[in-house]
């Protein structure tokens, strides 16, 4: 089943247009990837889905119902969780604001609460320390934990793995299969061998249009594909 | 899990709740007249300054309509208490229409200006204040203009009002200090105002006040996580003009005189934005630290200076430079060592120092 479809998108930023003719399913469930080299598209496809840049034409269809025109706060509103490619954490606020933001009814649900904590244990270690004193990972691991600590459909993750170590990339990696069982995530990404690991369904953006869609496991197996489009020695 | 607090935030407090202290038996402790108007003067200014730093402070609105706010509530009440006479329902009515006055302009300022960037709220603002101000003067057969407008208060509030009386029909006194209407009014006073401050304490520790600290570090974060900015900001908007009109009330009341130099003019809005810098911008302590210094040296700075002056006549240079007429200058050299040395204000520098492992 189908949860976000983009169809015919067009974004201008100013007076340059970045993503030209961008068409996509996000079907409901697992990791569906977005890949591209740098100033491809793909934080602008994000940003686009979620309202913060008005993509002219085009639509944005969420479990059906067209998006494309509401503010960007109905959107999220919605159970459409942005984690952006600088983590969108607020760093005055402590652990613990940060993700009580993120709640229904400003307060946690203990359920919700534990397996946030069981995720990302390091939370807890700073729970009450100002967001902007956590290292990168720890930064990271508190967006992508505000993004799940309320039932959300989708969530749309951007690059979370730039600029961490390996061993924090590893836990990314396994976090994000694991909360892919209840939520579907839109992952943006380059580094490949991190989004092979996790992601079921892929497309491919280039110059601001959707060059390829398929399974992972196809374009894993494609060395030829991969090698043309994300120019990996085959 | 609660964070341990830094040994400056448990000064801070403490001081806070000395000052606390001292301003609930001042009428006792400190028993001249200018003593009680300091001590008045400082309970209302705390509200006023407080309520402020939920614009500022909080969500990071810069607004130079506050002052127009206050006005509002001081002005409704003057009114109503020169048209209907002394009476409880002229001041709750006139604070009434005071509040009902500000959240109308709040809102639609609000509305049409928030979205705009915080340079061109701020104009918007100073000009809406500017016109009220002069509409203030015109306006002289409501607002009695340059003069204003001088009333009597409910009778509980004159100073020969006996609240207690002894076995000889005369008024108690306690501690050397008559029972009399005078302290009922500061009482009014002070009790209002720690109500209304209590009030924003306990928003700023809601949830509330997480949100809008959001709104104040990023905008476009707080939308994506599902919060309308806007709505948010013209609520805040809307709560602090409220706040601020009825402290303007609660001051009418105490003055019995309201015009626009005491409650409309651009001298008090800087007074506010200069007890916000003081103190500290983002907490509510720093709204009664910055209060108390500023209104301390607004009144006694000057009779320090004179005692200086006097004290080293004999020295060369020194006395004409203590010379209480300059009193402004030292204290515009007194804010910018502040500002120094206190960057995020005396509460906010200090409440960061002294982490407890």
């Amino acid at each position: 089943m189908t949860l976000l479809t983009l169809e015919n998108m067009k974004t201008d930023i100013g007076q340059y247009s970045v993503l030209h003719d961008v068409s996509f399913s996000v079907p409901e469930g697992g990791v569906f990837v977005l890949l591209g080299r740098n100033g491809a598209g793909k934080t602008t496809t994000l940003r686009s889905i979620m309202g913060l840049w008005k993509p002219s034409p085009g639509s944005v269809r969420f479990r059906g119902d067209d998006i494309t025109d509401l503010h960007t706060a109905d959107i999220a509103r919605k159970g459409i969780a942005y984690v952006p490619e600088n983590m969108g954490i607020f760093g005055t606020l402590s652990v613990a604001e940060n993700l009580i933001l993120a709640t229904a009814k400003g307060q946690f649900d203990q359920n919700r609460l534990d397996r946030v904590q069981v995720l990302f244990p390091a939370l807890k270690t700073f729970w009450t320390k100002q967001a902007w004193s956590l290292s990168g990972g720890q930064k990271q691991m508190l967006a992508v934990a505000r993004a799940i600590i309320e039932p959300r459909a989708l969530i749309l993750i951007d690059e979370p793995t730039k600029g961490l170590a390996p061993s924090i990339v590893a836990a990314m990696a396994e976090a994000f299969s694991e909360i892919a069982e209840t939520t579907t995530i839109l992952l943006v990404e380059q580094n490949f061998s991190f989004a092979r690991q996790i992601g079921r369904d892929m497309a491919v953006i280039e110059d601001g249009r959707i060059v390829h869609t398929g399974s992972m496991a196809d374009f894993v197996a494609d060395k030829a594909l991969q090698s043309r489009l994300l120019s990996l020695s085959a | 899990m609660q964070a341990r607090q830094t040994y400056g935030a448990i000064g801070i407090k403490a001081a806070v709740l000395l000052i606390g202290g001292l301003l609930l038996f001042a009428p006792f402790l400190f028993q001249d007249v200018r003593a009680l108007e300091v001590a008045a003067r400082i309970c209302v200014f705390i509200v006023l300054v407080a309520s402020y730093d939920l614009l500022i402070g909080y969500t990071g609105i810069v607004s130079f309509a506050h002052t127009m706010f206050f006005g509002f509530g001081a002005y409704g009440a003057a009114i109503l208490l020169r048209l209907m006479g002394p009476g409880w329902d002229a001041v709750i009515l006139g604070g009434l229409l005071g509040v009902v006055a500000s959240l109308i302009v709040a809102t639609a300022v609000g509305l049409l200006s928030l979205r705009v960037k915080a340079i061109f709220f701020a104009m918007i603002t100073l000009a809406t204040a500017s016109v009220v101000l002069v509409l203030a003067s015109q306006l002289s057969q409501f607002t009695g203009g340059e003069d204003g407008i001088t009333y009597r208060v409910p009778d509980l509030f004159k100073p020969a009002t006996k609240l207690l009386l002894d076995d000889n029909g005369k008024v108690v006194k306690w501690f050397g200090v008559s029972l009399n209407g005078k302290i009922a009014a500061y009482y009014f006073v002070f009790f209002t105002s720690l109500a209304l401050f209590i009030a924003m304490l306990k928003v700023v520790a809601a949830p509330l006040g997480t949100v809008l600290k959001a709104i104040r570090e990023n905008e476009a974060r707080a939308e994506a996580i599902g919060y309308r900015v806007v709505a948010y900001r013209t609520f805040v908007f809307c709560l602090s003009a409220a706040v601020a009109s009825l402290a303007g009330t609660v001051y009418a009341v105490w003055l019995k005189y309201t015009g626009p130099d005491t409650v409309l003019s651009f001298a008090i809005m800087i007074d506010i934005l200069l007890m916000v810098v003081i103190g500290g911008m983002g907490t509510m302590w720093g709204a009664v630290i910055g209060t108390v210094l500023m209104v301390l040296a607004q009144y006694y700075l000057r009779d320090l200076m004179g005692a200086a002056s006097e004290a080293v006549s004999s020295l060369p240079l020194l006395p004409d430079l203590l010379n209480p007429d300059r009193w402004l200058l030292w204290l515009g050299l007194i804010f910018i060592l502040l500002v120094y040395f206190f960057p995020r204000g005396i509460t906010g520098t200090l409440m960061q120092k002294g982490s407890r492992q």
